[in-house]
């Protein structure tokens, strides 16, 4: 399994992030890729930026563990997981998950796992300004511990 | 020698990102019970029932165990990525 992993502070061309995980691969069937865009809404205000903070070093740590795992749980062809951090305003894309494999079902599985995996165990931090002037960290949400646990049921 | 790091809001609200603590804990436990004396804010995150994370060398780490000298702990607020 071809894996490429980054944590970047400069914008995502996420599009453009996707056809080098498949291109020149023959053995891949399917390509599924998740793109996590920054939203002009959160609870009721609007938003008009966001600051990522992250823990340089257990960062790049855990999402390796999180692709390895899912190398170990469904047959990969390549996956590339990429993050930002930094200040992002609305539209910009926060992570991109691309998942090759033979077939689609693998990669349609793995894609999801990787994402509900990261959303509770990589240490990335959100904080929004609102269009009022407020600035807030972004709570963790009780449905994303739900998605992540699911995984551990099917194993 | 444990080097300590506080994230996010946690280091906001302690006012501290990063510290040493010379005279070793032997839990994380241990060190989390020792932050929790340090007074007001500290006893409010530290204390029971809330819920910070923590790492020992940049791993997920669970309450009881194990520092040795030189590790490194990290304490952050549940993660909010992607």
């Amino acid at each position: 399994m071809e894996v490429e992993i980054r944590v970047q502070a400069t914008a995502m061309d996420a599009l453009a992030e996707i056809e080098p995980v498949f291109s020149g691969r023959s053995s891949v069937g399917g390509v599924v890729s998740f793109i996590g865009l920054m939203r002009d809404m959160n609870q009721g205000e609007e938003v008009i930026g966001m600051t990522l903070e992250h823990y340089p070093g257990m960062t790049e740590k855990a999402l390796a563990a999180i692709v390895a795992e899912a190398g170990t749980r469904w047959e990969l062809d390549a996956v590339r997981l990429i993050h930002r951090v930094g200040e992002l305003r609305p539209q910009d894309p926060i992570v991109l998950v691309v998942v090759a494999s033979a077939h689609r079902g693998e990669a349609f599985r793995a894609c999801e796992f990787i994402i509900d995996y990261l959303k509770t165990r990589a240490p990335f931090w959100k904080r929004e300004q609102t269009a009022s002037g407020e600035t807030r960290w972004v709570d963790a949400r009780v449905s994303d511990d739900a998605a992540a646990a699911a995984w551990k049921e099917d194993a | 020698m444990i080097k300590v790091l506080y994230f996010a809001s946690l280091r906001e609200r302690l006012g501290c990102g990063e510290e040493i603590i010379q005279d070793d804990p032997a839990t994380l436990a241990e060190l989390r019970a020792r932050l929790a004396t340090r007074g007001a804010d500290w006893g409010d995150v530290f204390g029971d029932g809330q819920r910070v994370l923590a790492a020992i060398n940049q791993e997920m780490a669970v309450a009881d165990q194990q520092l040795r000298s030189g590790d490194e702990v990290g304490f952050f607020p549940p993660v909010t990525g992607g």
